[in-house]
């Protein structure tokens, strides 16, 4: 039987699940998640492609893991509306307005408001995090990494529940980075005409589909 | 004349995310510039297994006659 040839990459999955367990241990740790923020805007506006996404993101493989090979998924079709371009660019804009609450916070610390050692989950729900002690940086940065946790854990959250009832990868259907990333590709090759792709056979206009 | 030969089709919702490619075990599929995925319809064999992952659930497997653009 045919298997698909396995890469360095295609273990990245392990990083992802070491990330959230460090930030268990240190909150600090939660900075190294900048990687995953900054490398697939970075390869999408100079190389102009979605490989983040395609081949690197750990936290797709974790959720394909969980859910086909754990079998944790009810592997079912996600409703119509989580596909939806104003649902995506609804999701991405609230996530980024809550990205830019979170910054401002961290700003208010850096000109001297107190640190809050709480990991805020889902928004709302704040989780008291201060096991660790953080006095050896700046308190800003401290409160960076809190916030910054908070919006990997709340992903994260939302990503596994969305794997367990609908289809592993359903995450990636409103991903702020997976639809951030295609609206750059997007925008970069804008001049293309859909039409006009190099024709392999394809044919995008099946019908059925997520309207 | 052409054959009835399945085929899988995509639709312009494709979020480009490329769980499909990574199903298909003849390399059928593609993601075009991180704008959507491709299927090279000489190479898909209509299996279907791209339809059953794909999140999204943009991709139809149908005849090709029937699935022509
Ligand atoms: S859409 Fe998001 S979770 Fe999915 S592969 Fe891309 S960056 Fe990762
Ligand atoms: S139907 Fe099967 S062969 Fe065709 S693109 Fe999908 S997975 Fe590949
Ligand atoms: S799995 Fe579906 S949404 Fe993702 S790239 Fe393939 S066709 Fe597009």
């Amino acid at each position: 039987m045919l298997k698909q040839q396995k890469h360095w990459y295609d273990y990245l999955w392990i990083a992802s699940a070491v990330y959230l367990t460090l930030g268990f241990f240190n909150i600090l740790f939660a900075w190294l998640g900048l990687i995953c923020f900054i490398t697939p805007l970075l390869i999408a506006i100079v190389k102009g492609n979605k490989s983040y996404c395609n081949r690197f993101c750990g936290r797709g493989q974790l959720f394909e893991l969980l859910g086909y090979r754990l079998g944790l998924s009810r592997r079912k079709a996600p409703p119509k509306f989580l596909c939806s371009s104003w649902f995506r660019y609804g999701f991405l804009a609230f996530f980024m307005t809550m990205f830019f609450v979170m910054l401002y916070a961290t700003c208010l610390v850096f000109v001297g408001a107190t640190l809050n050692e709480a990991v805020t989950l889902l928004w709302v729900f704040k989780l008291p995090w201060n096991w660790v002690d953080t006095s050896f940086v700046a308190p800003w940065m401290a409160q960076f990494a809190f916030g910054f946790y908070g919006v990997m854990l709340t992903s994260t959250v939302l990503g596994m529940l969305t794997m367990l009832l609908f289809k592993p990868r359903s995450w990636c259907v409103y991903c702020p980075m997976g639809t951030m990333t295609q609206g750059i590709c997007q925008i970069k090759h804008r001049k293309e005409n859909p039409n006009e792709t190099p024709n392999k056979g394809n044919c995008r206009t099946a019908e059925g589909s997520c309207q | 004349m052409r054959s009835k030969k399945k085929s899988a089709s995509i639709s312009k919702e494709c979020v480009a995310c490329g769980c499909c490619v990574k199903s298909c075990l003849l390399g059928a599929l593609s993601v075009y510039r991180g704008m959507y995925a491709l299927v090279d319809e000489h190479k898909c064999a209509g299996c279907g297994k791209c339809a059953d992952v794909c999140p999204a659930q943009v991709i139809s497997v149908a005849a090709r006659e029937a699935a022509q653009c």
